[in-house]
């Protein structure tokens, strides 16, 4: 499994604390990531210049000679083995938080081989498994996973399709479809919906009204919605990669305290309770 | 979301006379007074070498309770000042007499002053300081010990805990809540009386020492009274009603105890504040004195008052802020020299604690232990420090709510692992309810409460050590040779080579350490034996013998080891860059670090990144920190003391590491000269990557039990803690750790930018606390030093 970083302590990915381990590759390449690195499935190159003495050490040795870490390659191929040594490390703290390990990318989904290998290893040693995805991927991909793990988190990005294109690179019918379609499911695992709040991209009223009214049309209700507010660390990742954060100059903006006290009265209205954060 | 540090959230929670006395507490200055030790100098010059030293010491005691100031302060419920009046600090010179020069120094100096006036200062170089010349304990130390400890200790290998200060440590059991002086008194007599001279050789002495007892016992009765006589005086020329009535109260309690076993909550906390201010006006031994498990000791008194209708919760919440405003008014004893480099605080650190297990050891957890923890919030003094236990029975409602104060960010409480510290007495030997009956005082030191007299000797500087050891012997720093020639480390093949080295010169230190601390406890067994104190623990009565004479159940002698995280790191450094790989010289390392790495940042940097460090569950270093660890106890364990007792290790540091820091040349992990070394347990300023879990799990691979305690500081941002989930997570962490057998862990909650803000505008942070090493500080009160050390501690941010 191709992963560009494993996170301890991640308090921050589902319940409980967990271990994320963070898969390289993803269809969608958001103007807001956060994990830019992830989006490419090749290794990425990441450069903090504050940190580098100019010893040219990488150079003649490599990056991992690099002394200062300044610059550092995120993509690495991790055996099931040693994926597995790292996720047992914290078994204790996991259990006694009611924890797990969270699988996110990237998009999880678009190696699912991979996936399912590391789910139902994790699986037998009864560890609680997340999958933090896109769903965008082929049904039946969604259908082999969903048995081996305990709940995913899916996010709700943009209700207009060609807006959702035009942030993210893929249109949403897709990923709309199949959350439809696992909201269906009996006995699914379960669901936590999230929308990153951004104030000028998917913050409006239209949007809102249309994310609360696609919610409470499903089947069945997620068992838990939240709104993350928007912020720009991805800004500093695209720095260190060299590249341009946002570069066709889209209007993002955190969220006010008003506005996000605002969608969750829009989503109240539709009876439906949301978390801020999470 | 921003946690107010300046304006507790829950302020609205005191009292217009809670608020009021705090206020009057943090605002007055910390002052020096000369009384005691005029009372004492008069006594002594009078009567020194005329009885036994015991009965000497106690009348002495008597002396200054008939003599000393009595203070009440206006709206005091708890009444009783250790000086005439709140944060006047009296000085000792039977232990160590201030010099003129020192009480200018302690006057004007900018950190921690204690102020003095000139008129004072003359008083004391004529009545006091003549005749102290060659009489005093630290006189007694410092003609005694070698020349090569004398070079060891001025160059920071280990400090001496006893040459200002009376050796301290413990806490109290509940037996004063049920006995009063009185009946101790009729103990003392009955245990004189079955006295055998015939068969038992030093009868006589035990009747001295119990005569010196009895003596204590009417000392303290008599500070009663005239608290008593001052409150019926006051009263009668109170015009308010209900203050006239207060006093009256106060009066009547004074009567009572401590001469007898209190009858009600405010009797049972006056109780206690009778004892203390005894034990600590008596001598001034270290980590002051500490009331032990309070909400067990004080909640029958609580449940009584709540069925008779005579205690309601606001009213057993007020008294307890007054008697906390107590504590914060007693600073600590003014320290100089290498002292007070080592700690550096107003902090005397009583540290009470909460919760836990009871005797039997069952829950303890009661009302009273949330009550003290909204106290504890809403006061935030600098003291008394508060320490919530956290044991497998422990409720989680309870962590949840010392979450809720450690998000404050006040640097407490911190926490305890009663199923770790009880397995730690229990393998020193202490019986299982003894041990269920213990706790921590001080910083995170173990202890049988009302049983042990459990006595810190000093720190040892581990790193240090290390440093003497790759100079074959030589101090670079002092450019002395102080340690054995184990040998050019540039010649060595292996690493066991080298660590064998290390190991040749830790034991060459703690032997010569050991040596001198055996007869400071003599020392002070026959010049200043604690007659009061030895009161209150078990069995010095019925032994006849004195805390300081092995008196006490238990004995036990304390090294504190400090610094483990940095000579792992730097022993890893070596075995993984030298010894393994071979990128580096011993030369090259060696040279780098004695020009303290200047022109060889690639090298430092690479080492930083890339070597295993403790902290990180990484084997490789953790197995080093262990070996260190366990090759500590092997040396400094089980040696007899002079009580009958056994030493132990214990690792913790205060500010020590600061000192200790502040001697030591560049090391090779990376770290820079004469900055700190690690504290306690804890890792090395940012050796720790990967996240808490990964530090109690490295944490946990020692086996804390062989220990006499351990100390984890982690600092969080207050953005880790924002929501009750996120509080619930902090105390899986916890849980997670004393699982794995830790004994203690504290949090410090503040953003690196709120700290540096207040380096910058210290005015707008004076009630800013943060916690240090087992103890919490006023930020202002730091050291740049200590506070750039405070900054660069790992910061655990929220992913």
């Amino acid at each position: 499994m191709r992963l560009f970083d494993i996170k301890r302590f991640a308090i921050h990915d589902g319940p409980g604390i967990r271990t994320t381990l963070f898969m390289k590759g993803c269809p969608l390449h958001c103007v807001w990531c956060h994990n830019p690195e992830g989006i490419s499935y090749e290794p990425t190159r990441l450069f903090t210049a504050s940190k580098c003495i100019h010893c040219g050490a990488h150079e003649t040795e490599g990056v991992e000679a690099c002394p200062t870490l300044a610059l550092q390659e995120a993509g690495k191929d991790w055996t099931l083995e040693d994926i597995l040594r790292t996720v047992e490390k914290e078994r204790l703290v996991m259990e006694e938080s009611g924890g797990g390990v969270t699988l996110c990318g990237g998009e999880p989904l678009m190696h699912p081989d991979a996936l399912l290998e590391v789910l139902q290893a994790l699986g037998e040693r009864r560890f609680h498994r997340t999958v933090d995805t896109t769903l965008c991927a082929p049904w039946s991909v969604v259908e082999r996973v969903m048995p081996h793990a305990e709940l995913f988190m899916v996010d709700v990005k943009h209700m207009d399709s060609v807006l959702h294109k035009e942030y993210t690179g893929v249109g949403n019918e897709l990923i709309l479809d199949n959350i439809r379609r696992f909201a269906a499911i009996e006995g699914r695992p379960q669901l936590w919906l999230r929308i990153p709040l951004i104030d000028g991209v998917n913050a409006d009223d239209v949007n809102l009204e249309a994310t609360a009214a696609f919610i409470a049309s499903l089947p069945s209700r997620p068992e838990q919605v939240n709104l993350l507010p928007y912020h720009d660390v991805g800004k500093a990742k695209h720095a260190r990669m060299g590249s341009q954060y946002n570069p066709k100059n889209y209007t993002m903006n955190v969220p006010s305290e008003e506005l996000l006290a605002h969608a969750g009265d829009v989503f109240n209205h539709y009876g439906i309770t949301t978390i801020i954060g999470g | 979301m921003k946690f107010p540090l300046t304006c507790p959230a829950n302020e609205g929670g005191m009292n217009e006379r809670v608020r009021r006395l705090r206020q009057e507490s943090i605002d007055t200055p910390t002052t020096l007074t000369i009384e005691r030790a005029l009372i004492e100098t008069a006594f002594y010059k009078e009567n020194y070498g005329k009885m036994p030293n015991c009965i000497l010491r106690a009348r002495n005691f008597y002396e200054i309770c008939k003599k000393k100031t009595i203070y009440i302060g206006d709206g005091e419920l708890i009444v009783g000042e250790r000086g005439p009046k709140p944060k006047a600090v009296p000085t000792f010179p039977e232990l160590t007499c201030h010099s003129v020069e020192d009480l200018h120094t302690l006057n004007s100096r900018e950190l921690q002053p204690y102020y003095i006036s000139e008129e004072d200062i003359r008083t004391y170089e004529r009545e006091v300081i003549p005749y102290w010349q060659g009489r005093t304990q630290r006189e007694r130390i410092f003609s005694h010990v070698s020349k090569e400890w004398e070079e060891a200790y001025h160059a920071g290998v280990f400090t001496e805990f006893m040459e200002q200060r009376a050796g301290g440590h413990t806490a109290m059991d509940g037996k004063m809540y049920r006995s009063g002086l009185l009946d101790l008194k009729k103990r003392i007599a009955e245990r004189i009386a079955s006295l055998d001279y015939i068969n038992d050789p030093l009868a006589t002495d035990k009747e001295q020492e119990l005569e010196a007892m009895s003596i204590s016992c009417d000392a303290a009765i008599l500070f009663a009274e005239r608290h008593a006589d001052l409150a019926e005086k006051m009263a009668a020329e109170e015009k308010d009603e209900q203050r006239r009535a207060e006093l009256l109260k106060i009066a009547d309690v004074c009567r009572w105890v401590p001469a007898h076993a209190p009858r009600d909550l405010q009797e049972a906390i006056q109780m206690y504040w009778f004892v203390h201010l005894g034990t600590v006006t008596e001598l001034n031994g270290w980590d002051c004195m500490n009331p032990g498990h309070i909400d067990q000791h004080l909640w029958p008194f609580y449940e009584k008052g709540l069925k008779d209708g005579t205690m309601t919760r606001e009213k057993a919440k007020e008294l307890i802020s007054c008697f906390w405003i107590k504590f914060n008014n007693q600073p600590a004893p003014p320290k100089v020299g290498v002292t007070a480099l080592e700690s550096g605080t107003y902090n005397d650190f009583t540290n009470i604690n909460i919760g836990g297990i009871d005797r039997e050891g069952r829950n303890a957890v009661n009302e009273l232990s949330y009550v003290i923890l909204e106290v504890q919030e809403e006061l935030h003094e600098l003291q008394p420090g508060l320490s919530v236990h956290v044991a497998k029975v422990t409720p989680d409602d309870f962590v949840l709510a010392a979450a809720k104060v450690i998000r404050q960010g006040h640097g407490y409480p911190s926490l305890f692992n009663p199923d770790a510290y009880t397995k730690e007495l229990m393998r020193q030997g202490k019986s299982r309810e003894d041990a269920n009956e213990g706790g921590c005082s001080g910083c995170i030191e173990v202890g049988a409460f009302g049983k042990e007299a459990y006595i810190l000797t000093g720190y040892l500087n581990t790193p240090k050590i290390l440093e003497i050891t790759l100079n074959n012997g030589l101090d670079p720093v002092s450019g002395k040779k102080l340690g054995l020639e184990t040998g050019d480390p540039r010649t060595f093949k292996t690493y066991d080579e080298l660590y064998e080295a290390y190991h040749k010169q830790m034991l060459y230190f703690v032997n010569m350490k050991l040596a001198v601390n055996n007869y400071i406890e003599r020392m002070f067994s026959l010049y200043a034996p604690a007659t009061f104190l030895s009161l209150f623990i078990d069995d010095c009565i019925e032994k006849g013998q004195d805390y300081y004479s092995g008196g006490a159940r238990y004995n036990t002698t304390y090294i504190q080891c400090t610094g483990l995280g940095t000579i792992t790191d730097c022993l890893s450094t070596l075995k993984t860059h030298v010894f393994g790989s071979g990128r580096y010289t011993m030369d090259e390392l060696l040279q780098a670090v004695a020009k303290n790495w200047e022109g060889e940042e690639k090298m430092r940097q690479y080492i930083i990144n890339h070597t295993p460090f403790f902290g990180n569950d990484n084997d490789e270093a953790d197995a080093i920190a262990v070996k260190v660890y366990d090759d500590l106890v092997d040396a400094i364990e089980g040696h007899p003391n002079t009580r009958g007792g056994k030493t132990q290790l214990n690792m913790l540091s205060t500010t020590c590491h600061n000192y200790f820091g502040s001697v030591c040349g560049a090391s090779v992990n990376g770290r820079m000269a004469r900055f700190a070394i690690s504290d306690g347990t804890s890792p090395a300023h940012g050796a720790d990557t990967q996240g808490p879990t990964s530090v109690v799990k490295s944490l946990g691979k020692l086996d804390q039990t062989k220990s006499g305690g351990t100390l984890l500081n982690v600092r969080f941002v207050p953005d880790m803690m924002k929501g009750e989930e996120d509080l619930k997570k902090l105390g899986s962490l916890i849980r997670t750790y004393f699982t794995l057998g830790g004994h203690h862990i504290q949090f410090n909650v503040v953003d690196t930018a709120t700290l540096h803000d207040a380096q910058q505008h210290p005015e707008r942070y004076r009630d800013l606390l943060v916690r240090v090493a087992g103890y919490s500080d006023y930020f202002n009160d730091m050291t740049p030093q200590l506070q750039n050390e405070i900054i660069a501690r790992t910061e655990n941010e929220a992913f």
